[in-house]
């Protein structure tokens, strides 16, 4: 039996336009999006902002209630047995809020404690763990808001573990983080696998879903596009060509034209500082280049290189395809 | 048992963070003086000398719904803004266990209030109030803190879809202290406002601590007190549900 899974899932959200004549609208998030995690995976969902991940996590650990479709976790309906889902699930999003900033490390871990029935007695040892698993042991007494972005978001690790759930859901953990936070952090999840945790990671980074998922889905404009192990998903666009090309002012205009070229499956750009780089996605069997700089003509063009396709590429077709 | 310790621990933290807030400091303690000497001079001044008593308690007791009506009101707003409202919903403990020790906190910062006031009152205003019968008038300001504490979780339930709480809550406060007989007898007041005075537990948690400190019969009095604060909790705790499934159906738990 699967421990989480979404069956044709659906979220709907009714929203109203306009100042003086208000219309309802309505924004599918989520359209009837399926998969299944197993026990002791690590499954990643990738996908663009707004393209349906949160509200996938929010509907699973029963923050939300889908419009469609059903979801289990841990074979239970997240409808209608919510609270026996939240006593075995662990949540922990990124970013600097959700702290209480007055009190110490250690009271917020306490507080979180109580709302999970951990008894008295296993408390101090369990904060101390958990303090130690996220690195912050010895800084448990210092007020949250003296606190650097990522040891707040190992806190939140904590505090998201403190119950020892079997199944976390971290929805963005590394957001923001610099890059030696990131890896600590990366080493953390790693560590939540090797203790027998069921994870599903939301993330913007293609090296840490790469990285760290067993499995992982592609999510665009609330459905998804693509599933499968990174390598199986890298396999998927390895036959075909990547051209990277810097250029200087190129409008968007150019852009669609180069999209809809013969053979080009992606085109993304990259701003950097003064220029561009063009990130240029094509069938194997062609070769581009000439084709490309002469849709270029008339811009600068700097440094043209071609490479071997990466995860990114691969996530960058699957969500082209998927627009 | 569990649920006991959950509300006296939340309750503890919750205060601990209002005690260390300098803005939450300012409103229990120096705002309230402000009133109680405006109330002293006007008494004073309209040869109602006689009267300084009851009114540094009706003071004191002004400060403690001064600190709670606009804290309390916009508890969960704050939760929100914080990010741990959807934290606090997606753990297993009922809400109500989680918000009701927090508008708690608050009106137990109010008892900074009460002591400031009463000695405010003794040191600037040479106001001295008897204390006659100290067990009912302790249990009349330990009546009057759950009770306004109950009520502030109910305003924090009821406000919780409005962005401006905080002025809804600071809306209510002179006519709670009006209403609920804090400067003047209710027996003032036109005889429709009446039945609206005994709707509120502060009228009885003022009557207690009145009795406790001239004398008079206060058990009555306190006993209406805590059961109002009950029916507080238990409409407060019905409407959170409801609020809750709504705010899961409609998607607007972390609104900010």
């Amino acid at each position: 039996m699967p421990v989480i899974e979404a069956i044709e899932l659906r979220r709907t959200y009714r929203t109203t336009t306009g100042v003086i004549r208000r219309r309802p609208l309505e924004v599918e998030a989520v359209r009837g999006i399926s998969f299944a995690v197993e026990q002791g995976e690590l499954f990643g969902l990738l996908g663009p902002n707004g393209a349906g991940k949160t509200t996938t996590i929010k509907m699973l650990i029963t923050l939300l209630l889908p419009t469609g479709g059903e979801a289990r976790v841990l074979g239970l309906d997240v409808v209608d047995r919510a609270r026996e889902v939240r006593k075995r699930i662990g949540y922990v999003f990124g970013g600097d809020r959700g702290l209480y900033e007055r009190l110490s490390a250690r009271d917020n871990l306490r507080y979180f404690a109580e709302l999970y029935g951990v008894s008295g007695k296993a408390q101090r040892t369990r904060i101390d763990e958990v303090l130690e698993l996220v690195g912050l042991k010895g800084r448990e007494q210092e007020r949250v808001e003296g606190y650097s972005r990522g040891m707040r978001q190992r806190l939140h690790i904590a505090r998201g573990i403190l119950h020892d759930p079997e199944v976390v859901f971290l929805d963005e953990p590394t957001i923001g983080v610099d890059p030696v936070g990131a890896r600590e952090l990366r080493q953390t999840i790693s560590d939540l696998i090797a203790a027998g945790k069921t994870v599903l990671l939301t993330t913007h980074y293609m090296f840490e879903a790469d990285a760290l998922c067993d499995r992982i889905a592609v999510i665009a404009k609330g459905q998804i596009v693509g599933e499968g192990t990174p390598a199986a998903l890298k396999a998927g666009v390895a036959e075909g060509r990547v051209t990277e090309i810097e250029v200087f002012g190129v409008d968007e205009g150019t852009l669609s034209r180069l999209r809809v070229l013969d053979g080009v499956t992606a085109v993304t750009v990259e701003e950097r500082d003064q220029k561009q780089l063009l990130v240029v996605q094509s069938d194997a069997d062609r070769e581009p280049t000439a084709v490309l700089l002469a849709q270029l003509d008339g811009f600068e063009v700097g440094r043209v290189s071609s490479r071997e396709p990466t995860l990114e590429d691969a996530y960058v077709a699957l969500v082209g395809a998927g627009e | 048992m569990r649920t006991l310790r959950l509300l006296a621990f939340s309750w503890l933290l919750h205060f601990k963070m209002l005690s260390q807030s300098a803005f939450d400091g300012f409103l229990a303690i120096l705002w309230p003086l402000f009133f109680a000497t405006v109330a002293f001079f006007m008494f004073r001044h309209g040869h109602r000398s006689g009267a300084l008593g009851p009114v540094a308690l009706g003071a004191a007791v002004m400060g403690v719904w001064t600190a709670t009506s606009v804290s309390a009101s916009s508890a969960l707003q704050r939760e929100r803004r914080m990010g741990t409202l959807e934290l606090l919903v997606a753990s297993p403990t009922n809400l109500a266990f989680v918000l009701l020790p927090v508008t708690l906190a608050t009106s137990t910062i109010g008892l900074y209030c009460i002591v400031a006031t009463l000695i405010w009152a003794r040191v600037l205003f040479g106001i001295h109030v008897p204390v006659e019968h100290p067990l009912p008038f302790a249990l009349g300001i330990l009546g009057i803190v759950v009770t306004i504490g109950s009520l502030g979780f109910l305003m924090a339930v009821a406000f919780v879809r409005s962005r401006r709480a905080w002025a809804i809550g600071a809306l209510t406060e002179y006519p709670i202290w009006l209403v609920c007989g804090f400067l003047v007898p209710i027996s003032l007041l036109p005889g429709w406002v009446r039945p609206i005075s005994w709707a509120l537990g502060p009228t009885w948690g003022m009557r207690a601590i009145h009795a406790g400190a001239f004398g008079g019969p206060a058990w009555a009095d306190a006993g209406v007190c805590f059961a109002l604060a009950l029916c507080y909790v238990a409409a407060g705790a019905l409407l959170l549900g409801r609020m809750v499934d709504g705010a899961r159906r409609a998607a607007t738990l972390s609104l900010t």
